[in-house]
């Protein structure tokens, strides 16, 4: 059964292969100050080599690390109405929208995929806080609706990486209806008994984390990423007083009992195979660097 | 004593005027200012009508956060019969933002929840001023899933500026909870309709009006972000509160066109803390209609009907 009419039948996209890394440039770790190569950082997922910092990471080199082979399936996303408040403010949201675009080279502010992690099968969802602070508008919700459809469909775990801000201002209270049309997606999948893990990056807060991002299955967090409903500017001019060392921060949140674990993004794939094979029922994975699945082993949509 | 808005000023210096007039009068046998004061009235009238009748979205905000205007409470007491109120959320406390229990509405039993954001210093202390904390929406879970285990319809009453941004309320998972009563709300087999009241504030809104029909008081507002935020994040100058409230289509007429609201309830001239009775009595009426619409439907046709409401919400604009 479909839940929305403009649905988009996925399409297999063509094969990615890693972009080309410069060898010779290289940038300062934010948290140490470590001058650090380009190609240092791109080998350890964007990873500080000294202070183990976790530096942001766009959805589709998020992807080429994720899947076997760097292989995966682009799915589309059905694109909704554009500015549909015909929002101003300082400057025209289609006007937002175009330099986000072509800063991020990314059509918005989320990435869904299919393909295999440890020949495990998953589709995955990745929310890109360069884009706009990955703020959740229309499209955003489109994209889970998308993940959680094809999840169902493909009898598949889904895996969301989180990281926004929150609803998207600039689409008003559609921003906000998000949250609740997010929420009927994810009980698609869980009317299904299907896995959905979401990896929390930093940082994710206000309406997403009040909605998809803290309703998984299993919730996992990267390292020190901000986690939070209100912003802590807000709630130390709230109660008047400083805010605790680590306050919202994802070690803070599994000490308080509402994380399942932090991992390391270099650990985070492992974890994900071992997680959904037990949640799927299948054999112990096999270990080991994987090819991309070859041509047979790429996984068509089954016939509807 | 009434409370004046600021854009309300000419108004308080008429209804001022007469209301001296009558006083003096009374204090006068001889004096005759009857012809005067009528005279007043009507012009305060007239003023009331255009005042309200282009009330620009900033100014709805000031309405729908008004001291006066009836909140979740009153609404409970003067609709409702039998109301038993329910408390805690079993696990760490009783959140007083948040009110709920059984209830009867034309004689039907009903679960009700809503938030209350009280009248006066002390009672809106009690209240957090209507800011729920975790426990405020581990209750409703609580109480939504209550009526739906014993078929009772649900009745949600919206009025908060949002959830509290607190320290402890963060370290209980204020997200979790406010994600898991949406999540609720779209779950329960049993009619859920919902009436924003006054502010709908965020987050902490949707929380209780995932239903299958929300209607919204003519001048209430129901919003992303407050105008006072959305200025200070995207004009960087909280002041431009004004222009953000126009952009932000907040106003219960643009969610009505927008799809998000099934019906707007209008309220009395000059708005519901004019006329209480009146803008209660109009929502006692709303919700009579909206649960009669879902009279008949099975669970199964209430929670595909939910889900399919929210699922193509935005799927059109702004009728431009
Ligand atoms: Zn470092």
């Amino acid at each position: 059964m479909n839940w929305i009419s403009n649905y988009v039948r996925p399409r297999i996209n063509s094969i990615f292969s890693r972009r080309e890394v410069p060898e010779n440039l290289w940038s300062k770790c934010s948290e140490c100050g470590t001058m650090l190569f380009h190609r240092e950082i791109s080998d350890n997922l964007n990873v500080c080599s000294n202070c183990n910092h976790h530096m942001h990471i766009t959805p589709r080199d998020r992807f080429f690390s994720l899947f076997d082979g760097g292989v995966f399936n682009e799915v589309e996303v059905a694109t909704p109405i554009a500015d549909p408040l015909q929002f101003r403010d300082q400057k025209k949201y289609p006007d937002r929208m175009k330099a986000a675009q072509k800063k991020t080279g990314e059509k918005e502010a989320m990435l869904v995929a299919t393909g295999e992690i440890g020949r495990t099968p998953i589709v995955a969802a990745a929310q890109d806080f360069s884009f706009m602070g990955g703020s959740m508008g229309m499209y955003v919700g489109n994209a889970i609706v998308a993940a959680a459809e094809e999840a169902a469909r493909l009898g598949r775990p889904l895996v969301l990486f989180s990281a926004a801000g929150g609803a998207r201002m600039q689409e008003g209270i559609l921003g906000l209806m998000q949250m609740p049309r997010t929420t009927v997606a994810l009980q698609i999948l869980k009317e299904k008994k299907l896995p959905y893990i979401v990896v929390l990056t930093h940082p994710t807060t206000g309406g997403v984390t009040a909605s998809y991002a803290m309703l998984g299955d299993v919730q996992i967090s990267e390292p020190n990423a901000l986690i939070g409903f209100a912003g802590a500017r807000v709630i130390e001019q709230t109660i008047g007083e400083k805010l605790p060392e680590g306050f919202q921060r994802a070690e803070y949140l599994l000490e308080h009992g509402m994380l399942d674990r932090v991992t390391d993004r270099r650990e985070m794939r492992d974890e994900l195979i071992v997680i959904c094979r037990m949640l799927m029922k299948q054999t112990p994975p096999t270990w080991g660097d994987l090819p991309a699945p070859g041509p047979d082993n790429l996984v068509e949509a089954p016939k509807e | 004593m009434a409370h004046y808005l600021d854009f309300e000023k000419p108004l308080a210096e008429i209804e001022g005027k007469a209301e001296e007039l009558r006083a003096m009068a009374r204090g006068n046998e001889d004096m005759d200012i009857e012809d005067e004061a009528e005279a007043l009235d009507r012009k305060a009238k007239d003023l009331l009508k255009d005042l309200y009748g282009k009330l620009t979205p900033w100014r709805k905000c000031l309405v729908a956060r008004h001291p006066d205007r009836p909140h979740c409470q009153e609404y409970i007491d003067a609709l409702f019969t039998e109301f038993t109120p329910l408390a805690g959320d079993r696990n760490f406390a009783d959140d007083h933002a948040v009110v709920g229990g059984l209830a009867r509405f034309n004689d039907q039993p009903v679960m009700v929840i809503g938030q209350e954001k009280g009248n006066d210093t002390k009672s809106r202390i009690k209240h957090n001023f209507g800011m729920a904390r975790p426990e405020g929406y581990r209750k409703a879970v609580r109480l939504m899933e209550m009526a739906g285990r014993f078929g009772l319809p649900v009745v949600t009453l919206v009025d908060t500026p949002g959830a509290y941004p607190g320290l402890g309320a963060e370290e209980r998972g204020q997200s979790e909870a406010i994600a898991r009563s949406t999540e609720k709300c779209l779950e329960i087999g049993v009619p859920l309709v919902c009436v924003v009241i006054g502010e709908g504030g965020s987050g902490g809104a949707v929380a209780f009006a995932a239903g299958n029909r929300v209607a919204m008081l003519e001048h209430s507002v129901y919003s992303v972000i407050t105008p006072e935020g959305c200025a200070s994040i995207l004009w960087k100058d909280a002041e431009k509160m004004r222009d953000a409230a126009e952009a932000l289509r907040l106003t219960a007429n643009d969610l009505y066109q927008l799809g998000v609201a099934d019906r707007v309830i209008p309220e009395p001239l000059g708005g519901a803390h004019r006329d209480r009775a009146a803008a209660i009595k109009a929502v006692g009426s709303a919700i009579a209609g909206m649960l009669g619409e879902l009279k008949g439907q099975s669970s199964e046709e209430l929670i595909a009907a939910r889900r399919k409401k929210f699922l193509e919400i935005g799927s059109r604009g702004l009728a431009a």
